[in-house]
This record gives structure tokens, C-alpha cells and sequence, in this order.
């Protein structure tokens, strides 16, 4: 008998067109993820009805999970589709079941799976996430830096703007303009870098504003869902605690 | 009085460090980019960045680098600007320090230094094994701050289509697409600066990203910029071989002890220790790549009677691992399952990386005045084989290099692009509208995808690791008929937004216009150098072939040129590396 995999699809043909549901089966093959299966749906579109279709539109580059790009829901969970393996999925849920994908629900849909999360770089430019050297040229050997905070600091740095954080907290949403869980974390990373923290106030300042630290809930789904497994409630409590500190001096300096 | 404006096509790190050089020099930036600039291909590099920092006590030093580039690259690579690269490093990557790159470190603080292929000294700048994510996050970091001042305005989800050239001859800005909306727009400006990578999608799978196509590289091709050594295509050792992509197992495993086997005669041979005693696992990649290809294809000795050999790391110490190479690790526990902490991983060598590119002058500035090329696109720093953490580098110090020579030709403009009329920017559009209509209304019988992976399949088979003349004559054949299927195409997308049906097939014609590039490349140069090598002229052959191949775009294809290679520095020597580079320099 002949083994195919089975996708249930949410699409949408522009941003102000409403979504609709299409399926597509394709045959089976070992070691397939969402992203080769996507690939082999545009060589031949056509969905279970039997019906041509157009190929599938998502977001993907680097195809290892370094880059973000091809972020959306499977089978409602916010992941990246390359690493999104269809044996794996299907040991949960059983061998042929439809494997439902979305776009993620937390920014505009551009077409099908692709969505626009420039608001998230927006938000890096909110809290000022750079290091504010001079300029790029060459002068001396930079700052030291111990081993034991490299290895904290690394981790956050290896966040790739994917969206899966904003997407699983429930406070990121257009009313509270929350900036969410990962330029929070940023902040950590800048302010404990030795340039980065000679300009912190800056930072904690911009976590202060409206949208800032105070729209966190506290409901700990960020850090479920992040794919490089940041501490992200553990960075949120710092900057917690850091803003706190510095707006108690602010307040007594007053 | 107005200003000049410079246009960067890519956002990887050639792209954003040209812009942020531009930047300081308080001229307006225009930067265009297929992704967010975030998710650029640089983000991919694993293993580390080359520099002759000498903190280990090794005498290590800028020549020392210069030398094993220049060795590695079998002395095909321009010798100045490859020494002006290697004596900037230190510089450039303490400031890389400064911008808050999360280098590793050692216990003292400072920078932490491994191993890579091709050289004795430790001299690789590392953060874990993302140096790529971690160098182009803090570049893309910084230029979001010259994009808060105001001087840079990023137009992201945008293909680069052609240059404007006027009829002087020079190139007065750019058309380019919104790959959403699917309008064409024409961009204004004083140079233009291509920053746009190699082109690993032409050979279907790679360790590349799939906006690698060289598109952009194809497009001022066919416009008159010459292409150089395009036939020398870097081929990884170590990959892991999946059905959408070989994705890349740093060298920077071997650096850090990783050891690569088979079983013969039911025994662990460690074949790259027992070949090359002096350099063992480390030894250059084309030459690791040719050992596994031998190892498999030629003794049939791979594991399970596959392609494929060990790439083993269980002896190391787990803590270790998670430290230094925690990256690819992951990757591997991903994408194959298996834990490479407990059992070896099972690699195959891949596509990797164009050393040849865009040909410019020492200042990146191609043959269209204006024009300029930088990063992977650029033909400059590699010669015939580019050593493992030189990429990294080059692209790094070629924004160093093409932003300011950029920034120096505008000020020096007798008339800005916002002076010289509407005429060459009307054309060039009218060009690219035209052709996109063209392709929108295709309704033929193949489908794009499937045409390319066949592409990529005949590339594989016959312009990889091993060349025969043959098959380069019979690869030109099929590119031939496949460039008249092509016509035949059906853009099976009929949506008017967000095609990106029609942007592929687009793409596929330059695809298919660089391909034949490569493999005529490959059918002129009758000997062997670096990653290009045929077992009909087993040798490396100065006297006819130290010379850097030209290709021309004509409408029958391409039309070669051959230039003198810059060897003022370092006489060329035979490249062995059984035995240290010492004795290599007595045998001359």
C-alpha cells in the first residue's frame, strides 16, 4: 500500500482576503520535514479533491534552524517547519493524520503561511539593542569578558527573532503594544555586555515605557516554546528586578 | 545641492558592513535585501573566523595566514589583496569584539582560538558554533542603529533585477522587485554595491540557503560584468545528507578533535591520519573531500555500503562538546536523531561555497563603473580552494573595503544619478517589466521546480568533486535543452500577489545562464588546482593555467578571457600536505 503524508493548510491569497482550508497528500518517504514536504506540494499542485491548486507560499532560508524565517503553527504549536520532522510528528499523532499548518496569529498575514513580523525588529530598535561603539573601525583589543558570563550571554544572543515567544504569550496582542518576551531578553544581553552596560539606562528606560516590562503577565508559555531553549522568564525576572532597582535610584535622585 | 546615495544589495555580513562603513561616513544608505537582513545566509556559518591574534603562544602571524591562504588556495587568489585581508584581520575582529560579538572565551577573558583545516596555529575566533549568527547579528545590530538615525532605509522582501546603466556606461542605480506586492521599482543611486552570496541552488542541493542562487551575480552578467574562476566550487567534506538540503557539520569538529573513519578489513581506519600524517584531519577541504569521495566511490568502502563515513566526536568529553560545538550538535540531534555525543554522525561531502564571483578591481569595483561586488559574489580572496574560517573574513573585510571605495567614487561624481534624467532608469524598466509579464503568462508544460532539481542533479553528477571532460561537454548539452524547456515552463501560481512561482522561474534562468558558466569554466581549464579536479590532468599546470579565468555573457553563451595572477609575493610551490608546509617550501 502506498504511505502518503497529509497536510490540512490554512490560506489566504492576500492580506485582506479571508483564510480558507485546503488539504494536500503527498507519497511518503523517511526523514521528510514540513519545509521538503511544502517543496514537493509546489512540484505538483493539486489538493485531495483532486483540483489544481497554486503552490503553497511560506517563509524559509537557511532550512536549520538558524534563521527563523519558516516559523508557523504545526498542528498549533509555533515552531520552525524545517526542523519539523513529519516522522517524528506522526509518532505522536498516528501515521496518516492531517498535520494542520497555520500562519502565526500574532502578525498581519502577507499570503498563506507567510506572515510580516517586522514589528519585532521594530521593537530591537525600541529597546536599542546595539552595542554604541564609536564607530567600526579597527583600535584595540576589546574589553574582557569572563568565561562564566559568556556562556549565559551567548544563549541569549543566539535568539533568532522567530516569533514562536510572541506568538504563545497571551498578553502579546494590538491592545497592550507589549514588546514581548525576546527584546526583553535583549536588553539583559546588552546590559551585561562592558560597553552595552555603560549606556543600560537607556535600555531600562525603553522597558518602562507602555508595551514595556509591566504588559508580562507572568504565564511562562515563552520559554516552553522558544526553539533555542532561552531562559526567558529567567531574563525577564532580571530585567524585572534591574528596572526596579534603577527606578527607586531614578525616584531618590529625583 | 543634493546628496549621493549608495545602494547595498544584501544584508549578510558583506552587505551590512559595507552599509554601516557607508553610514559613518554620513552618506545615505538604500539597502535591499531577499530576507529581513537578520535571516541573511551568513547566519549558517558555523565553525569561526580567521585571525593571527597570536594568543596562544604559537609565534602565529598575519604572514603565517597569508601564506597558508595563499597555499590552500593553490596559489590562483591575487596575492595584495589577500595580504592586506590577513593583516587587517586582528584589527577587525577586536572590533567585531567591541560591537558585542559573543566570542568564546578563555579563562583570562580574552578571545578563545581553534584549530581550522589548512594551517598549524590555532588562529580561529569562535562563538560556539554559530560565528556566522553571532558576527551578522551584531553587524545587523549596528546598522539598525544608523537605520534609527535615519541614514539607512532597508527595503527587505525585495529581489535586486538588473542595474541601470547609462549610456556612458555607468550604473545609476537599480530595479528591483517587492517580492509581495510583485511591483517593480527603480531605485536611485550614485553606486551600487552587490552583496548577494554565492550560488549553491545551482547545483539543486547544498549547504547553502535557498535564496543562494546568484540571481543577482547572474543579472549584471548577462549585463556585461565579467564572472571569474566560477568553475572552482568548494565542496564540504562533512554534511549531512537530507532530501532538501546537505546541511553543513563544521570543520570546526575536526578542529576541536573530531576524527573522521570507515571500517576496513572490519577495523576503524582513520584513512585522513594514515594519508596526510602532517595535517591528519585537518587537512584542506577539497583534499578531505576527495579522500571521502575515494574512500566511498572509488574503494566502496563507506559505512552500511553508502556514501558516507564517520564523523566522529563520542570520545570527547560531553561538557566539552555542549560548550564548543553545541550548535551543530543540535543540528545533527534534529535533523538526523541521532545523539553525535554517543555514536559518530555519518557525513558525505556537499556543495558549499563559490571561491569565484563578480570579477573587480582591487577596490571591488567591477568592470560597470559604480557597480561593486562584494562578499561570496566577489571572486577575490580564495583562489582555487578557500581555507575553513576565510569566509567569514573575506566577507567581513570586503565591506571594509567595497563601502568605502563606494563612498570615495560618489564624492568624486561630476553628475549624481538624481541629475542624468529619467531615460536609463525608463528602459531598464520597461526591460524588467516586460520580462516579468513574459513569465507571469507562461502556461507550457514543466514545472520550474521539477526542471531545477534535474539541473541540479546533472550539476552534481558532472561539475562536483571529480570532472571529466565528457561529462562537462554533455552537462553543456543539458543545460542547453533544459535553457529551451524552460521555455516552456508553466508559472503554475496565477495569484498576483506574492508569487513566488514567477520569481523562481526568473530565477532559474540566471540559474541556468551561472551554470553554464561553471561548466565551461570547468571544460577550459585542462588540470588540476585546488577544487578543480580531473583525473585526465591529475597535475596542477602553472604555465598554462596560473591565470584567472574571465567569462563574458553572449547571447550563445559564454565567451572566456584568461588574466595574470598577482604572485609578487609568495612564489607558487607545489602543494602537499603529507608533510609540513616547511619541507614544502624546500621542494619549491
Amino acid at each position: 500500500m502506498d504511505k502518503f503524508i497529509h497536510f490540512k493548510i490554512k490560506r489566504q491569497d492576500k492580506p485582506d482576503t479571508s483564510p480558507r482550508w485546503e488539504e494536500f497528500k503527498i507519497p511518503y518517504k523517511p526523514n521528510m520535514n514540513v519545509v521538503s514536504s511544502l517543496m514537493e506540494i509546489r512540484k505538483n499542485p493539486v489538493n485531495t479533491k483532486g483540483e489544481k491548486s497554486n503552490p503553497v507560499v511560506w517563509e524559509c532560508n537557511c532550512l536549520e534552524e538558524v534563521c527563523g524565517a519558516c516559523t508557523m503553527r504545526i498542528n498549533g504549536v509555533p515552531r520552525q517547519a524545517c526542523s519539523a520532522l513529519i516522522d517524528k510528528i506522526y509518532e505522536k499523532t498516528g501515521f496518516g493524520t492531517p498535520i494542520v499548518l497555520e500562519p502565526l496569529t500574532k502578525f498581519p498575514v502577507v499570503r498563506d503561511l507567510m506572515v510580516d513580523r517586522t514589528i519585532m525588529f521594530e521593537n530591537l530598535k525600541k529597546v536599542k539593542a546595539w552595542v554604541p561603539v564609536d564607530g567600526s573601525w579597527a583600535i584595540d583589543r576589546g574589553p574582557r569578558f569572563t568565561d562564566r558570563e559568556h556562556r549565559w550571554a551567548y544563549q541569549i544572543s543566539r535568539c533568532m527573532t522567530c516569533g514562536c515567544c510572541m506568538e504563545a504569550c497571551p498578553n502579546v496582542n494590538s491592545k497592550s503594544g507589549f514588546i514581548g518576551p525576546s527584546a526583553i531578553s535583549q536588553v539583559r544581553l546588552f546590559n551585561v555586555h562592558p560597553i552595552g552596560s555603560m549606556h543600560k539606562e537607556m535600555r531600562l528606560d525603553a522597558l518602562m515605557e507602555k508595551g514595556g516590562l509591566q504588559e508580562c503577565g507572568n504565564s511562562q508559555n515563552c520559554k516552553e516554546f522558544c526553539p533555542k531553549e532561552i531562559p526567558l522568564t529567567v531574563n525577564i525576572a532580571a530585567m524585572n528586578k534591574e528596572t526596579i532597582k534603577y527606578a527607586i535610584k531614578k525616584w531618590l535622585n529625583k | 545641492m543634493s546628496q549621493p546615495k549608495i545602494i547595498v544589495v544584501g544584508g549578510g555580513l558583506a552587505g551590512l558592513m559595507a552599509t554601516m562603513k557607508i553610514a559613518e561616513k554620513g552618506i545615505k544608505v538604500d539597502l535591499i535585501s531577499l530576507v529581513p537582513v537578520k535571516r541573511s545566509h551568513s547566519v549558517c556559518a558555523q565553525g569561526g573566523v580567521n585571525a593571527a591574534l597570536d594568543t596562544k603562544g604559537e609565534g602565529d602571524s598575519t604572514w603565517e595566514h597569508f601564506d597558508d591562504t595563499i597555499y590552500g588556495g593553490d596559489f590562483l587568489a591575487n596575492q595584495t589583496p589577500v595580504k592586506n585581508m590577513c593583516e587587517s584581520a586582528p584589527g577587525l575582529i577586536y572590533t567585531m569584539d567591541r560591537m558585542g560579538v559573543m566570542f568564546s572565551r578563555t579563562p583570562e577573558g580574552l578571545m578563545d582560538l581553534r584549530r581550522f583545516g589548512g594551517t598549524k596555529n590555532r588562529r580561529t575566533a569562535f562563538s560556539g558554533a554559530t560565528t556566522g549568527q553571532q558576527l551578522l547579528y551584531a553587524c545587523d545590530e549596528q546598522v539598525r542603529k544608523h537605520e534609527a538615525a535615519g541614514m539607512v532605509t532597508k527595503y527587505e522582501n525585495f529581489e535586486f533585477l538588473s542595474a541601470v546603466i547609462d549610456d556612458q556606461g555607468t550604473c545609476r542605480g537599480c530595479i528591483a522587485q517587492d517580492l509581495n506586492t510583485m511591483e517593480i521599482h527603480k531605485f536611485v543611486g550614485d553606486a551600487v554595491i552587490l552583496a548577494t552570496g554565492g550560488g549553491g541552488m545551482i547545483f539543486g542541493k547544498s549547504t547553502n540557503s535557498v535564496i543562494c542562487t546568484a540571481n543577482a551575480a547572474s543579472a549584471v552578467y548577462q549585463q556585461g560584468v565579467y564572472m571569474s574562476n566560477m568553475e572552482f566550487i568548494q565542496i564540504h567534506p562533512t554534511a549531512m545528507l537530507g532530501d532538501d538540503k546537505t546541511r553543513l557539520m563544521s570543520e570546526s569538529a575536526r578542529g576541536d578533535g573530531g576524527r573522521v573513519w570507515t571500517y576496513k578489513d572490519g577495523k576503524p581506519w582513520y584513512f585522513l591520519e594514515d594519508w596526510y600524517p602532517a595535517y591528519g584531519n585537518l587537512v584542506p577541504r577539497d583534499i578531505a573531500a576527495r579522500a571521502i569521495y575515494k574512500v566511498c566511490i572509488e574503494m566502496g568502502l563507506g559505512v552500511d555500503g553508502k556514501n558516507q563515513v564517520y564523523l566522529d566526536l563520542s570520545h570527547l568529553p560531553s561538557e566539552f562538546l555542549n560548550r564548543r560545538l553545541g550548535g551543530i550538535i543540535e543540528i545533527y540531534e534534529k535533523f538526523h536523531g541521532d545523539d553525535p555525543r554517543k555514536v559518530p554522525m555519518k557525513i558525505f561531502p556537499g556543495v558549499h561555497y563559490f571561491m569565484g564571483g563578480m570579477h573587480t578591481d582591487w577596490n571591488h569595483m567591477t568592470a560597470i563603473p559604480g557597480l561593486f561586488a562584494s562578499g561570496e559574489c566577489d571572486y577575490m580572496y580564495h583562489g582555487a580552494n578557500r581555507l575553513g574560517a576565510n569566509s567569514l573574513l573575506s566577507a567581513l573585510y570586503s565591506g571594509t573595503v567595497s563601502g568605502p571605495a563606494a563612498a570615495k567614487y560618489v564624492t568624486g561624481l561630476k553628475k549624481l544619478s538624481s541629475e542624468v534624467g529619467s531615460k536609463p532608469f525608463d528602459q531598464e524598466y520597461k526591460r524588467q517589466v516586460e520580462w516579468d509579464e513574459k513569465v507571469k503568462k507562461m502556461h507550457g508544460k514543466e514545472n520550474p521546480f521539477q526542471l531545477h532539481e534535474e539541473m541540479g542533479k546533472a550539476m552534481l553528477k558532472n561539475v562536483a568533486i571529480v570532472r571529466y571532460n565528457k561529462n562537462l561537454k554533455e552537462n553543456d548539452n543539458i543545460l542547453q535543452e533544459m535553457m529551451e524547456r524552460w521555455k516552456n515552463i508553466n508559472v503554475v501560481d496565477n495569484n498576483a500577489y506574492g508569487n513566488q512561482t514567477v520569481m523562481y522561474t526568473k530565477q532559474l534562468w540566471n540559474m541556468m545562464e551561472m551554470a553554464r558558466v561553471i561548466t565551461l569554466g570547468a571544460l577550459n581549464r585542462n588540470e588540476s588546482r585546488g577544487s578543480h579536479y580531473k583525473p585526465e590532468f591529475p597535475d596542477r599546470n602553472d604555465p598554462d593555467f596560473l591565470k584567472t579565468t574571465k567569462a563574458k555573457w553572449t547571447p550563445k553563451g559564454p565567451k572566456f578571457e584568461w588574466e595574470e595572477v598577482d604572485i609578487s609575493w609568495i612564489k607558487p610551490r607545489k602543494r602537499v600536505y603529507n608533510v609540513d608546509k616547511e619541507v614544502s617550501k624546500k621542494n619549491g
